[in-house]
């Protein structure tokens, strides 16, 4: 069994909203007050879970509460949640730049956090004097940077620049650089959060490659931020999704990201709706809706289940050419597949609206988190109308053979294919 | 992974324990001499990013303290006709008083942004924050030095116009006073910064607070003028008249201080120091929460 590297106990993190004023002094002398009479915080026993859409009755929230996990050695664990849910806090707490209001945590080995880009570059100093700076800041030494400085510079694939100030470089250059001092720290556990969305995608694959390298062949740790599911999934064996402050799900990546994705359905949301009219437009949708075998909206499916799409389309200026495209995407948005339909064979004459419905195959979709691209176009000159990342859907595991593995990756199609047993070798030949 | 709250690890030693409060001093030094690296790179930086895109560099660190000393010349000197202690010529009297000024105030100023100017930094990555301070003072330490060595020049060549150069035992005062100019702008400066986090007003009383702070001083008139005047002995209980006496005393034998003064300057420097570390001990941890 594998050490443990990180113990998060009963960790929580209060913040003050509003500014710093007057305010805030008399409830700091407040404070002061109970603390030399050795009484509680009076704050800390108020404060509301942290939800930034609503507005709430007390100044204090928290953005922290109650956090309880533990990360074992050689684990990439990845954090997901909304934006506010307190991620960020967490590894600020973790990196040691804030402490917790209560709680602790316990570690074992050296940290090194990677908290947005370019920490502690100086724009003025050049790519290589930023190199040893920053690699100092990040608790190497000399020595162990100037052993490596070759290699970080190979890494970033900057070095044509390395003698240039640093406020010259693009964007994408200064997050190489820094990414590459980083990756060569060599920290027991390595603090991750939304590095990697400035690169291109060749240096993405690089960062990525470094990262599961860094914790499968050197047994380090990982703790990854994003809000791209598939680097998660892609990176990270477990994972633990956050919900205003708290733990809301943990585990197996696959099935938080699932759980993530699922509390992201909107349930006041049923489907799509285009209601201006738009003028420029010649052709668009104005309805879009998933409806199951009882002819009502549904976002989730069973798996064996008739899945159809009610679609609406506004034809204010009619052409024959046109056709209507539908793609189903998964939950990292790559396509599963396409269907196409001329609108000529749908259209009624004389009609500047049209709705029909498309019946996809049941038990052919594998249980999962999809969504769907819609458009319309022109295949010789233009596209009308194109909507993405609409209707998401949720097929459930009604019982398949692949029920023993739900969360597990098994593909985006269930095939039937016919298993057949062969008694001796000849007999095929 | 998973949650748990008791492990069977519970009781094994781990590297570090974040937890909300900590020792009333807890300075880690040990973990400052770790990042030694560190420091010595904030001070290269100080030093080298100053001066990026200039082309007479580090020949300004010379040029303010000389045009400060014409000035102050013209104004104590020539005008207002302030004895300068029996220093000649009178250009070296202000032009040591500058040099030792300069050093402690920017020292002063320099760290008592510490932690609002470097949030960004802070915010980011975890070193021990002690290291910033220690940088400022240390590379305005090398500011020091390369102005020291304009005073020595200024120093050798009056020698040749018949002033010579009072050298002694006395010069081994120098280093000490300097160090006490150290850390008293140091641990004023930490005490600033950290009551500055969350509240910025002091930081608007530094800006003029140090300005005033010279005159209250013997920087532009020797304390011995002073004497008999009802005044005096508001200067003389300034913990940086002795310092500055002492340093015109260990140059060119002229300074009025007592061995209690000194020993008031090196009290009042370490209860600052201790004060200071105190405050920045306790405020470095959450800062960043309030800044």
């Amino acid at each position: 069994m594998s050490e443990t590297v990180i113990k998060v106990n009963n960790l929580s993190k209060q913040y003050r909203l509003g500014t710093v004023g007057t305010g805030t002094l008399s409830h700091d002398i407040n404070r002061w007050w109970h603390v030399i009479r050795g009484k509680e915080d009076p704050y800390l026993k108020i404060g509301e879970e942290n939800n930034r859409a609503i507005k709430g009755n007390s100044d204090y929230v928290w953005a922290l509460k109650d956090i309880n996990f533990d990360v074992k050695q050689g684990e990439i664990l990845g954090i997901i949640g909304r934006n506010g849910a307190g991620k960020s806090t967490l590894l600020k707490i973790l990196s040691r730049t804030t402490t917790p209001t209560t709680g602790s945590v316990k570690v074992r080995g050296r940290i090194a956090s990677l908290l947005e880009v370019g920490t502690g570059f100086h724009p003025e100093l050049t790519g290589r004097e930023n190199i040893f700076l920053n690699g100092a800041i990040m608790g190497m030494t000399h020595s162990e940077i100037k052993k490596k400085f070759d290699e970080i510079v190979d890494f970033s694939g900057v070095e044509r620049y390395i003698d240039t100030p640093v406020k010259r470089y693009s964007s994408g250059m200064y997050v190489r650089l820094a990414f590459a001092v980083a990756a060569h720290l060599e920290p027991d556990i390595l603090i991750v959060d939304e590095v990697l969305a400035v690169g291109d995608a060749e240096f993405q694959k690089k960062c990525l490659g470094k990262m599961k390298d860094v914790s499968q062949r050197e047994g380090r740790t990982v703790l990854f931020v994003s809000h791209q599911m598939g680097t998660i999934a892609q990176l990270c064996t477990t994972a633990i999704l956050m919900q205003a402050g708290q733990i809301s799900f943990s585990g197996n990546v696959d099935e938080v990201i699932s759980s993530y994705l699922a509390s992201n359905i909107d349930p006041d949301k049923k489907g799509y709706f285009n209601q201006k009219s738009d003028k420029h437009k010649e052709f668009y949708f104005s309805e879009i809706q998933t409806i199951n075998s009882h002819g009502e909206y549904s976002d989730t499916f069973k798996f064996n289940e008739p899945i159809s799409i009610r679609i609406k389309i506004n034809i204010p200026d009619y052409h024959p050419n046109t056709m209507i495209g539908i793609a189903l995407q998964d939950k990292y948005s790559s396509k599963v597949c396409t269907f196409i339909k001329s609108v000529n064979e749908l259209y009624i004459d004389g009609q500047d609206s049209i709705e029909i419905l498309v019946s996809l195959p049941q038990g052919l979709i594998a249980p999962n988190f999809y969504s769907f691209i819609f458009a319309l176009f022109d295949p010789t000159k233009k596209e009308y109308d194109m909507v993405e990342n609409v209707c998401p859907i949720r097929i459930v595991d009604s019982g398949t053979q692949f029920s023993l593995f739900e969360g597990g990756d098994y593909g985006h199609v269930v095939i039937n294919a016919e298993w057949e047993k062969l008694y001796n070798a000849e007999k095929i030949s | 992974m998973k949650l748990s709250t008791d492990s069977v690890l519970a009781d094994e030693s781990w590297d570090m324990v974040i937890s909300p409060k900590g020792k009333l001093l807890d300075l880690n030094l040990k973990e400052v001499w770790k990042y030694r690296d560190l420091l010595f790179l904030f001070v290269k930086r100080d030093f080298v990013a100053q001066f990026k895109q200039t082309i007479m560099g580090p020949l300004w660190h010379v040029i303010q303290p000389i045009f400060t000393t014409i000035i102050f010349l013209f104004i104590f000197g020539k005008i207002a006709n302030i004895p300068t202690d029996n220093i000649e010529p009178k250009i070296l009297f202000y032009m040591s008083g500058i040099t030792l000024w300069n050093y402690f105030s920017t020292c002063l100023t320099a760290t008592s942004n510490t932690f609002v100017s470097n949030a960004g930094i802070f915010g980011k990555v975890y070193f021990p924050r002690l290291v910033l301070p220690l940088s400022t003072v240390l590379s305005n330490m090398v500011k020091f030095g390369v102005q020291f060595i304009v005073l020595l020049a200024m120093m050798v060549y009056f020698s040749f116009r018949g002033y010579p150069i009072h050298f002694g035992m006395s010069w081994l005062l120098i280093p000490v006073l300097i160090l006490m100019m150290a850390a008293l702008g140091l641990g004023m400066g930490i005490i600033i910064s950290s009551l500055t986090t969350k509240y910025r007003d002091l930081t608007i009383l530094v800006g003029f607070a140090v300005q005033l702070l010279m005159y209250a001083t013997p920087i532009a008139y020797p304390l011995s003028y002073l004497k008999e005047k009802s005044y005096a002995s508001w200067v003389q209980w300034n913990p940086l008249s002795p310092i500055a006496e002492a340093f015109r005393y260990a140059l060119f034998g002229h300074g009025s201080f007592t061995f209690a003064s000194f020993l008031y300057s090196i009290m009042f420097i370490v209860v600052t120091l201790f004060i200071g570390m105190i405050l920045f001990n306790k405020v470095e941890k959450s800062f960043m929460d309030t800044v």
